[in-house]
């Protein structure tokens, strides 16, 4: 096995990592400070792909297009917030699983009517088109460097706003006492909105970010959508930095294990059995873990809620 | 400043005020008094919105408070210094500090982190340690700053010394004493009697959710049969 197949599937495993993290990001929030499960964080995603579909094809420009769509998506996240979540706060958990699990359906099928059944595809531009060489004779595609990178532009940036601006301590200090919050003088109403705007924004990029290799696709929010729950259990729920670190995790542990445990496997079983179960246990591991992560810390690896 | 008239307030299975009526006037040092489970927190939850006021009204400053949203009343120049203080615990303390904190433009010498830090020299030492790291005095002064930070007009502290050590309480009783000697309104709840007659201007004995009797340091101070009826001294 060549060390450039290895450094390859760990950018791979990062690249995912990446896109899990800004998926992760506003959900850990939105789980954190206003204790919303909202099933429907994975449609908002698929809505933030044909926003830059939609977006890229009108203006003739991917990057324009992004930067058109993130706005796009904020407003639409504050929208669906004052619309529809706000009412589901004092409720239990149960009661937001099915409301935002109808919420899911109800997006789906306005996607339909609005794009069509059929997924967008996005053309990239030349300068993200093609590869980029790395040390040790590695050449890998640019846009997956771009991924990369814009997550990790993302993941600083989210860390300043959280940790060191007054936004970022009303939203750490409405994860502890929101009550308190709003007697201080903040309309914690609005500050919901914003956080929860600001979360969709990011789980449309992840969407924006993946449609040039995937296509925007309806219903393409649900499966990464249970990734992005197990890595916000896994961080510790409301942590940021818990939700970057358990995200490139699940991401480098996940795409390892689908290169390199048959192999492994192959090792100790015989081939056809190998064959059978590398990729049922490598789809199976990043659930292992978060089953270890929670044997061990119940709270996640960074609770976010006692500091 | 704040005018209480005849509020009423429950909570869902039982009602726990009974036409509270009480003020505060401008620059005036106010208590309420009474034994556990009287009403006083629940009072202090109406008047800051936290709690639904049923029947009666609420007005600031000759401005109607009744029911509005806790942030508005905030805004309105009332600092709260909750009981059990309720720090942030996963802040620092200088975020606790600064995070709520507001400088209205029309305040003369408006409250910095300096000098809250004069006020409690202590807290100087711990601007870097999280909140929840803090003693239960170092917590009380923490949240008696974050109220002040906001600038505010009126200032509630509902138990103000409540579990803390002597030496503490007596920081506390202090500070009040200063604020008060700078003009500020403040409104208390506590159980130090003789403290409180010695640097509260009037007071308020609270009974099973209404107001009993009030009167001034000196009525109180004379009338032992008041002091052991109504609250056990
Ligand atoms: N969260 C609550 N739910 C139900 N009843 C409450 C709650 N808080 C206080 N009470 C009741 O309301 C009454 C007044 O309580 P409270 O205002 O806390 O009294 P005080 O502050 O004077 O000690 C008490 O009978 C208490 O049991
Ligand atoms: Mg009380």
């Amino acid at each position: 096995m060549e060390i450039s197949f290895v450094v390859e599937q760990l950018l791979n495993g990062f690249q995912l990592g990446v896109l899990l993290f800004l998926l992760a990001a506003g959900l850990t929030l939105v789980f954190g400070i206003m204790d919303l499960v909202n099933l429907a964080h994975g449609s908002i995603y698929m809505i933030g792909a044909f926003f830059a579909a939609t977006m890229t094809l009108a203006l003739d420009s991917f990057i324009l297009g992004i930067v058109i769509a993130l706005p796009m998506t904020l407003i639409l996240g504050m929208v669906l917030e004052v619309l529809a979540l706000r009412t589901l706060y004092a409720r239990g958990h149960m009661d937001q699983v099915l409301a935002t699990f109808g919420l899911i359906l109800f997006l789906n099928e306005l996607v339909r009517i609005i794009w069509g059944p059929a997924g967008l595809a996005i053309p990239l531009p030349l300068f993200l088109d093609g590869s980029v060489s790395l040390p040790l004779g590695i050449v890998y595609p640019t846009y997956r460097m771009f991924i990369i990178l814009i997550g990790i532009i993302v993941a600083l940036g989210l860390y300043y706003l959280v940790s060191k601006t007054r936004l970022g301590m009303l939203i750490r200090a409405g994860a502890s006492n929101r009550t308190m919050v709003g007697a201080l003088g903040i309309n914690i109403r609005f500050l919901f909105t914003a956080v929860f705007g600001l979360g969709a924004m990011l789980a449309g990029l992840a969407g924006m970010l993946i449609a040039p290799i995937n296509q925007a696709q309806i219903g393409m929010g649900e499966d990464i959508l249970i990734l992005a729950f197990v890595v916000i259990v896994i961080g510790g729920i409301g942590s940021i930095r818990g939700a970057f670190i358990a995200a490139i995790l699940a991401g480098v542990i996940d795409t390892m294990g689908r290169a390199f445990l048959d192999v492994l496997l192959l090792a100790l079983l015989p081939a056809n059995a190998a064959e059978a179960a590398g990729p049922a246990l490598s789809s199976m591991l990043i659930y292992f873990l978060m089953a270890v992560v929670l044997i061990f810390r119940p709270q996640g690896l960074f609770p976010a809620r006692n500091g | 400043m704040l005018s209480v008239n005849s509020v009423e307030a429950s909570y869902e299975d039982s009602q726990a005020l009974f036409g509270m009526s009480f003020d505060v006037g401008t620059s005036e040092f106010v208590t309420l008094l009474g034994r556990n489970g009287m009403g006083k927190t629940t009072t202090i939850r109406s008047i800051m919105g936290i709690l639904p006021v049923t029947s009666g009204k609420i007005y600031f400053e000759e401005r109607e408070i009744t029911n509005l949203a806790s942030f508005r009343i905030a805004q309105a120049g009332i600092g709260l210094v909750p009981e059990g203080r309720q720090i942030f615990p996963n802040l620092t303390v200088r975020e606790n500090l600064i995070a709520t904190a507001v400088r209205p433009s029309d305040v003369k010498q408006a409250w910095t982190i300096d000098r809250i830090i004069e006020l409690f020299p202590i807290l100087y030492e711990r601007l870097n340690n999280m909140g929840g790291q803090l003693s239960g005095g170092e917590q009380q002064m923490l949240a008696i700053g974050r109220a002040l930070m906001t600038n505010p007009r009126l200032l509630i502290l509902d138990e103000a010394t409540e579990g803390l050590a002597p030496k503490v309480r007596s920081e506390i009783w202090s500070c009040l004493k200063t604020l008060r000697q700078e003009a500020q309104a403040i409104l208390v709840i506590d159980k130090n009697i003789e403290t409180l007659i010695e640097i509260a201007d009037r007071h308020y004995i609270v009974e099973k959710g209404s107001v009993v009797w009030s009167g001034t340091s000196t009525q109180l101070r004379e009338n032992k049969h008041l002091q052991k009826k109504y609250l056990g001294v």
